[in-house]
């Protein structure tokens, strides 16, 4: 039964989402373009500071440098910024390389901050990028951005503009990058790999006897979620059509609220970072109208997740009800049935 | 002979950096704490300086000193009610808790004083300078600087000197053998947040009176003052400040260079030093 009414489930409502720019407003549209894609950068933080224990403080600057590369991209070399997008998505995996180089030097608490330095370095370096506005930033040329393939056809589909057109596809691009984190997180974390990363997680010297290397699973996760926070990145950016370092390479944006979704949902659990989203969302539109207080609700909660359910409200739910609906573990082998029972 | 006022510019920064630094060193060598709000407490601080300044008339140097013990029992506070709460072998609760902390610290000073930027009113020394040989130094980078290394030296003192020290460095060391010798860890972490929070005072009047500062300053500063205890030395606050004057001199050497390079430069000189020294200057023990 269950088996059957998750994946129904799931289906329902990614077809029901994708429906979303033919049926809804362009405003839903937007708005929820901005809730996906802080759900893939959700996904992508939660595999690392909650699965892998790299807690980063720092992923605005794959965020940033995906944005970029796709600019660049765009700009300087003419290229379609769809093809952009896989470009700054593959700057940023590469980049974190000799970033994972240097941060996995500092123990525990202070790859938090070696991150945070590397993001700092990254804004630095780029405003220094006269080609692309430097300091000041500049825009998406609009023709690059409506020629994009397949803008046509859409147009034809949902019946608008050109600039709804390209809201449609982005959204699109999210929910389809949504469904492909999500797949690839089940099946890497039910592999022989992501097995071993739990491993790793809950008793690390138990893990490293049974051969498992943590170094190599974590810097494997690195890169991993640095391809996809830069994507990410960039399709952020195709939508939002201007660029600057300090929005590109944003900490409140692209990390904090990332941090506070993943921790309200449930770190360290797959389907967290989905509810946490809904919460993020529910709450941004009910305290829309006071800013500050909403950021300050939102430490509140944060704060009193981790005093009193630090698996956030997946975890409190999956232990009140004993069911997890979308375990991570592989049962374990039933006994031999005995001849008298 | 301009690069050797570049370089007594650069330690002074480096001072005001070590100053910010020396409560996160003093906190993480004994509890292991990496506190996400620091920077954005030493800005509540300044704000409380800027307080009782306006209500009292006070010189901000005077008004420092009252704000002291608030800012100790907030700290107390701060340890009893929530950080004792989430101390353990996983560093995950304490680093999101701190940083939920910082979140709700700066937006609540945004609500409270509003984003215009304020200075700490410190009256004619600010602009008084002395000439020593063939340099001209700034009456107030001269008082931040001593301010710095006395602060290093007292919080040494304490640390090896007195019984409370012992207490820092037993707890430090074996919380579960200390706890037979009848220390209680709650609180000699409460009393070293306590005494954290009152040299961010001390950091925070030299904030003020150096530069505008915002509710938003917070983090920045922090990042400066982490690069600094780190690449001193995970524990070690001669090595805070030691860490503090590199940065402060490479920012300087940077904007000497080119202005938009100084934040740039004390960067790359953090992780210059620890690529080629992964734990810092100087390391105290294995952490």
């Amino acid at each position: 039964m269950r088996k059957v009414l998750l994946p129904a489930g799931l289906l329902v409502t990614a077809v029901l989402l994708a429906a979303l720019p033919v049926i809804g407003s362009r405003a839903l549209v937007q708005d929820l373009f901005m809730v996906l894609c802080l759900l893939v950068l959700a996904l992508n933080w939660n595999m690392l500071a909650g699965f892998a224990g790299l807690v980063s403080v720092g992923q605005q600057a794959f965020v940033g440098i995906g944005a970029y590369g796709m600019f660049a991209c765009v700009i300087l070399w003419g290229m379609d910024p769809l093809a952009g997008l896989l470009v700054g998505g593959l700057v940023a995996m590469a980049l974190s390389v000799p970033v994972a180089f240097f941060t996995f030097r500092l123990n525990g608490a202070y790859f938090a901050i070696g991150t945070w330095a590397v993001a700092d370095i990254a804004r630095l370096s780029l405003g220094q990028w006269r080609a692309l506005g430097g300091g000041t930033g500049t825009a998406l040329p609009k023709s690059a951005v409506q020629d994009m393939p397949g803008i046509e056809a859409i147009r034809t589909l949902i019946g608008g503009s050109r600039a709804a057109a390209v809201d449609a596809l982005t959204y699109w691009l999210a929910l389809a990058l949504v469904l492909a984190m999500l797949a690839a997180s089940w099946l890497f974390l039910r592999s022989r790999m992501g097995l071993g990363l739990q491993a790793v997680r809950d008793n690390p010297v138990a893990a490293r006897s049974v051969g498992v290397d943590p170094v190599r699973l974590k810097a494997l996760v690195f890169l991993l979620t640095a391809f996809g926070t830069g994507i990410c990145g960039g399709l952020l950016f195709i939508q939002i059509g201007r660029i600057s370092p300090d929005a590109a390479f944003s900490l409140l944006d692209w990390t904090a609220f990332v941090i506070f979704i993943v921790v309200i949902g449930g770190i360290g659990t797959l389907p967290g970072p989905v509810v946490g989203v809904l919460v993020f969302y529910g709450l941004q539109r009910l305290l829309a109208d006071y800013g500050t207080v909403y950021l300050i609700v939102l430490g509140l909660i944060g704060i009193a997740i981790m005093l009193f359910a630090r698996r956030g409200l997946w975890g409190a739910l999956t232990r009140r009800t004993g069911l997890d609906p979308v375990p991570l573990s592989h049962a374990a082998p039933r006994p031999a049935p005995t001849p008298d029972s | 002979m301009i690069w050797l006022d570049t370089l007594i510019q650069g330690l002074m920064l480096g001072g005001l950096y070590a100053l910010f630094a020396a409560g996160l060193s003093l906190v993480f060598g004994i509890m292991r704490l990496v506190n996400l709000a620091h920077g954005d407490l030493i800005v509540l601080g300044a704000y409380l300086i800027l307080g009782i300044g306006t209500a009292t008339g006070l010189n901000p140097f005077l008004a420092a000193v009252l704000a002291l013990p608030p800012m100790f029992a907030l700290g107390w506070l701060l340890q009893t009610v929530l950080l004792n709460r989430v101390l353990g072998d996983d560093i995950l609760p304490p680093l999101l808790v701190t940083f939920g902390l910082s979140v709700v610290i700066q937006n609540a000073l945004l609500m409270g004083f509003s984003a215009d930027s304020r200075k700490l009113p410190v009256g004619p020394v600010e602009a008084q300078s002395l000439a020593l040989g063939p340099v001209n130094l700034g009456v107030m980078p001269l008082v931040t600087f001593a301010s710095a290394v006395l602060v290093i030296f007292g919080l040494n003192r304490l640390f090896y000197r007195t019984a409370l020290g012992r207490a820092f460095r037993a707890t430090s060391d074996d919380p579960v053998t200390a706890q037979l010798m009848g220390i209680r860890p709650d609180r000699v972490f409460a009393v070293a947040t306590g005494i954290a929070l009152v040299v961010a005072t001390i950091a925070a009047l030299y904030l003020g009176a150096r530069a505008n500062f915002d509710p938003s300053t917070g983090p920045a500063r922090l990042l400066y003052a982490f690069e600094a205890v780190i690449i001193g030395g995970l524990g070690s606050l001669w090595g805070t400040l030691a860490g503090g004057l590199v940065i402060g001199v490479a920012q300087a050497f940077g904007a000497a260079l080119n202005p938009e390079w100084q934040i740039l430069a004390g960067h790359l000189a953090f992780v210059a030093v620890l690529l080629v020294r992964p734990r810092g200057l100087f390391p105290r023990a294995n952490d």
